[in-house]
């Protein structure tokens, strides 16, 4: 992370960018910022109104055996956080059953996304353990640092974010009415349970994406708490998802900006202005006596179906 | 004696498996009568918050050259009363839960930043110590201490647990009868956040989560009735700790805590794929419904 000893701080932020920008490091940590901000704005808005929080945790954190894998094993990184987030999508989706529907039973959906996280994490560990660079290989991939991404990383970040943002585009409309009421979603011919899958493949690659730049512990600076801020504000779909990749991008920014002049992890400085961006929202608005999706709901045109 | 008695003997002679049985016993114990009720209350995801929070509150006690116990239970105890606290006007949900430890182990990572350049005695396996845990270099003052307060624990889960089974079952039914509902629901997170504390020293801030969910998970696949859950989910923490501590200790390769979570979440695995139980009373498939239909006449 440091780089170079001690860059000068002036308060002309203009200059101090310009000298920032000068380093091709710095250059590709902002362009693969902004595009991990950018999906996880998306991606992690429907996932918070789907409040599928503790999946996406799971997922984050399954980035980090696949860091300290593809160390182990000498191949590219990136390789390593997508197969791994991918995996573990496709055992949560299969692991756990929906349990809408069983009178009053017990949603053992979280013992499953629990026993899968711990699982993964206890994977990353062993890994990390059998590689002889033990302390280096943990730290970075668990709390971010993105001073060391490459031409070709940021191609692929690219490219998994184009095919991601695709999808959803494909099946945004649909994905949204299953997620406010999958009941009438189900009725009206939505294919609930296969955007279900799908949904998590996508929350699964853009976990991977995000625990590149923020770390894998980190990754829900990024992915839930712009989306929270911005439901927050407003309970128009539209403008939610805009202020959603906003707050994720000045977060990116800013923290991208502020581990430039000093020692502390990535992850901490984006998480930092996430959340003062999620408590100021909290503390200005008033709270809402309904839940934000009953709004939204309204807001939907009656005529949508799949 | 035979060869394999000699080796069990071997494994035993030795003072930090000793120390590493009375602890990782003791914690999983614990861990396995909460992680029962966190399944059934669907309060999961807070002790993986409070997890995550304890590593914090390790790293920010040493930071500022305290003992790194004392951060750990202060911070856990803490954040569970402010869970509860949150909870008795509304129920926090998993939004603000996430928002709230993703910042704090945030934190954690700038105090170990803090830590390892600020305090040059700072060793950096520290880190290593409280996000996996090192049960094999738990001293046996330390494992005392882990095993009484784990003990501890379990005596008053065993006072609370029936009307705690009742108030987490059918709430607004129990504050009817009289149950202290507000009370168990802040004395359990409180109880949940010491062994949260108590097992980030066993298996580590990051992978208690798996001595939680993992046993009580199979328990509740395996059996309706809550007093043999609770005693099955106990019991394959135990088990499932003691299996990871001997393959740990032939195998120099494989650390403990992730033998111990292999084990547990192998546990999970063969009760998932166990045909599923019959009901034990026709009509009821679960807990809460088994609970009800034995006391809707008794009491």
């Amino acid at each position: 992370m440091n780089a170079q000893a001690d860059p000068p701080w002036s308060w002309n932020l203009v200059a101090d960018l310009h000298e920032m920008l000068s380093y091709p490091f710095m250059v590709n940590a902002f362009r693969a910022g902004t595009i991990v901000a950018i999906v996880a704005g998306v991606v992690g808005w429907f996932m918070v109104l789907r409040k599928q929080t503790f999946a996406g945790h799971t997922l984050a954190v399954s980035a980090f055996p696949g860091a300290t894998a593809a160390t182990l094993l000498g191949v590219s990184a990136t390789a390593g956080y997508f197969s791994f987030a991918l995996a573990a999508a496709i055992v949560i989706a299969f692991a756990s059953r929906p349990s809408r529907g069983h009178r009053g039973g017990i949603n053992e959906e979280s013992a499953v996304v629990g026993t899968v996280q711990a699982f993964v994490l206890a994977c990353g560990f062993l890994f990390a353990r059998l590689y002889p660079g033990f302390l280096n290989s943990v730290n970075a991939p668990l709390f971010g640092s993105s001073f060391a991404i490459t031409n070709t990383q940021v191609v692929t970040l690219g490219l998994v974010a184009v095919a991601v943002l695709a999808v959803l585009a494909t099946i945004g409309r649909p994905l949204l009415f299953s997620s406010i009421d999958p009941d009438v979603a189900a009725a009206r011919g939505v294919g609930v349970r296969a955007q279900g899958f799908v949904f998590l493949v996508i929350l699964g690659a853009a976990a991977a994406e995000a625990s590149q730049i923020a770390g894998a512990l980190l990754v829900f600076s990024l992915l839930v708490m712009p989306a929270a801020t911005a439901q927050r504000l407003t309970a128009r779909p539209a403008t939610s998802v805009t202020l959603a990749i906003v707050f994720g991008l000045l977060a990116t920014w800013g923290g991208l900006f502020l581990a430039y002049y000093q020692p502390y992890p990535l992850g901490f400085c984006i998480s930092s202005f996430s959340f003062g961006g999620f408590l100021l929202a909290h503390l200005f608005t008033a709270p809402r006596r309904r839940r934000p999706e009953r709004p939204m709901a309204a807001a939907l045109p009656i005529g949508v179906s799949s | 004696m035979t060869h394999e008695t000699l080796v069990a003997a071997g494994l035993l002679s030795q003072p930090f498996m000793q120390h590493a049985l009375l602890a990782g016993t003791a914690t999983a114990l614990a861990a396995g009568l909460t992680g029962y009720f966190l399944v059934l209350r669907a309060q999961v995801f807070t002790s993986d918050a409070l997890g995550h929070v304890a590593y914090t509150g390790a790293l920010g006690a040493l930071a500022f050259g305290v003992d790194a116990r004392v951060g750990l239970i202060v911070a856990t105890v803490a954040t569970a009363c402010a869970m509860a606290g949150l909870g008795l006007r509304a129920r926090p949900d998993d939004v603000a839960i996430g928002s709230t430890f993703a910042w704090i182990l945030g934190l954690g990572s700038f105090f170990l930043t803090l830590y390892t350049t600020r305090r040059s005695a700072g060793d950096g396996t520290a880190n290593i110590t409280y996000l996996f845990g090192s049960i094999f270099g738990i001293s046996s003052s330390q494992a005392a201490l882990v095993a009484w307060i784990a003990i501890g624990v379990c005596v008053v889960m065993a006072f609370i647990a029936r009307p705690l089974l009742f108030a987490s079952i059918d709430e607004a039914v129990a504050a009817a009868r009289g149950v202290p509902v507000r009370l168990l629901g802040v004395g359990f997170l409180v109880l949940v956040g010491i062994v949260c504390a108590e097992s980030a020293q066993t298996v580590g801030g990051l992978l208690l989560l798996g001595l939680v969910a993992a046993p009580a998970g199979a328990a509740h696949r395996l059996t309706a009735r809550p007093y043999v859950g609770l005693l099955l989910a106990a019991g394959i923490g135990v088990v499932s700790m003691w299996a990871g501590l001997a393959v740990s200790y032939y195998v120099s390769d494989v650390p403990p805590s992730f033998a111990i979570l292999c084990a547990a979440t192998l546990a999970y695995l063969a009760a998932a794929a166990a045909p599923r139980r019959r009901p034990l009373i026709p009509g009821t498939a679960n807990p809460s419904d088994a609970w009800s239909a034995s006391h809707s006449s008794g009491v």
